[in-house]
């Protein structure tokens, strides 16, 4: 199933991020994140944070016991720890989106890929998710007290009876997408790293086109807002945290 | 399920705490020393932070990385428990209840206004604990440093078609999970207030605390 096409009167911007890099921008509220699996290898792991306060932060824990979840697609809202929500997955051609698997660093990528450095690679070398998360949030003046789990975009981690956890390896397509509706102004801060599960030997992380684009109007009888009274209550917290807006 | 009982006793002891549903308690634990939590009456919720003692701000237990490292979501006797930082802070060493959570995380104030209704914000929750109990600690640490928990005694399924639940507990009265440092570590606990959910049975119960050198 393809992506809905967006006027290109409502998109306000546009980027290619190859894999293995690391983008940053605040999501206005009104505005809509769309990512992009170019070739159906990404990950995509994605933390938001409340541009205003970034204590304020999405929280996995509250997103996944709020909608009885351990998977999020098309319907489901990522939340912040203060009762809130932050994105809202209006659009989704994948199904199964990942907010458990985590990030890669230094010795999943070693284990897994072997080394590659930039002395010998230049911009080829191996990077990996903590690093690059790091970086990019270094840059907002955040660090490690404010890297906690990602959703892992365009990945699928499964946990059995059992509770073992299983990677689905080439889950994605070409062309996947999945449309992330700012209801709250949200500083997004992703990296394109290879997903922590991701089997080796060939380090080829997967590049992602992004648009942002005037959201259509929430209406009424919202997908998202009425999945489950839940979403419902983090909406209506939502409108109040913004309601001297202009 | 791996259930395995401990040959401490607990006489043997060097502290002995008992906390009172709803309270928090935040204790150094040293590389070596064992520390038990009793579920005194049973179905209670443990809700359980780490920091590393000499780094705090830097070093905190990982629920993602510890269930990534051993391939499972469900905590039990073995389970190593795996800091930010992908060192062992403890491993689990004894467990008569033989399944813990770490992926339900602790309930707030605002949490409880999303999943239950926007009028519960004044109850009592774990993220209050924390919160209270990290400003009295004097470690330097703030809201930033709560990461996902351990909620010990908890029984939160996932199923393989992605869904999660939260369901009776599968503790009871007097079982017991046990752990031994192996870092300086400061534990902090909040005896979970939930009234809106199974998690404590409807009626949160004190939990004992015992470390042995």
């Amino acid at each position: 199933m393809p992506a809905t096409p967006i006027a290109e009167s409502r998109i306000v911007h546009h980027e290619h991020v190859p894999g293995g890099r690391y983008w940053s921008m605040v999501v206005r509220r009104g505005f809509t994140l769309r990512l992009v699996d170019t070739h159906g290898t990404a990950n995509v792991s994605l933390l938001g944070y409340n541009p205003m306060n970034t204590l304020e932060r999405y929280n996995m824990a509250d997103t996944l016991k709020g909608q009885h979840v351990s998977r999020l697609t098309q319907g489901d809202m990522l939340f912040s720890d203060m009762g809130r929500v932050m994105l809202s997955i209006v659009e989704d051609t994948v199904g199964w989106h990942d907010p458990i698997g985590g990030i890669s660093d230094a010795d999943s990528i070693h284990e897994r890929f072997g080394e590659a450095r930039f002395q010998e690679h230049r911009n080829d070398f191996y990077r990996n998710g903590r690093e690059l998360f790091l970086i990019e949030l270094a840059k907002w003046g955040l660090g490690p007290r404010d890297l906690v789990s990602p959703v892992n975009f365009f990945q699928k981690v499964s946990a059995d009876d059992d509770g073992d956890l299983h990677y689905s390896a080439d889950h994605s397509h070409p062309g996947a997408s999945v449309d992330l509706r700012a209801d709250s102004d949200t500083l997004v801060i992703l990296t394109t790293a290879p997903h922590p599960m991701a089997p080796g030997p060939d380090y080829n992380p997967g590049a992602v086109d992004l648009s942002i684009y005037r959201s259509a109007p929430v209406r009424d009888d919202d997908a998202c807002i009425h999945r489950r009274p839940e979403n419902a209550r983090a909406y209506a917290n939502s409108l109040i945290a913004n309601c001297q807006e202009s | 399920m791996n259930l395995k009982p401990s040959d401490l006793e607990p006489e043997d002891a060097v502290q002995r705490t008992v906390v009172p549903a709803g309270d928090w308690w935040m204790a150094e634990i040293r590389r070596g020393q064992t520390l038990r939590i009793v579920d005194v009456e049973g179905n209670e919720a443990a809700d359980t932070l780490f920091y590393g003692l000499d780094n705090p701000q830097g070093e905190h237990y990982s629920a993602i990385d510890t269930t990534r490292r051993q391939g499972n979501v469900y905590l039990t006797t073995g389970t190593r428990l795996v800091s930010n930082n992908g060192n062992v802070m403890l491993t689990i060493t004894a467990d008569t209840c033989g399944r813990h959570d770490t992926l339900g995380g602790a309930c707030s104030a605002e949490a409880n206004q999303m999943r239950y209704a926007l009028d519960k914000k004044p109850m009592h929750s774990c993220r209050d604990n924390f919160l209270h109990a990290i400003q009295e600690s004097g470690y330097g640490l703030t809201k930033r440093d709560v990461a996902s928990n351990i909620n010990f005694f908890m029984n939160v399924p996932l199923t393989d078609a992605g869904s999660l639940r939260f369901e009776d507990g599968i503790s009871g009265p007097g079982k017991y999970v046990e752990m031994r440092a192996e870092m300086d570590v400061i534990a902090l606990v909040s005896n979970c207030p939930q009234l809106n959910n199974p998690c404590s049975g409807f009626d949160p119960t004190p939990l004992e605390m015992i470390i042995w050198d």
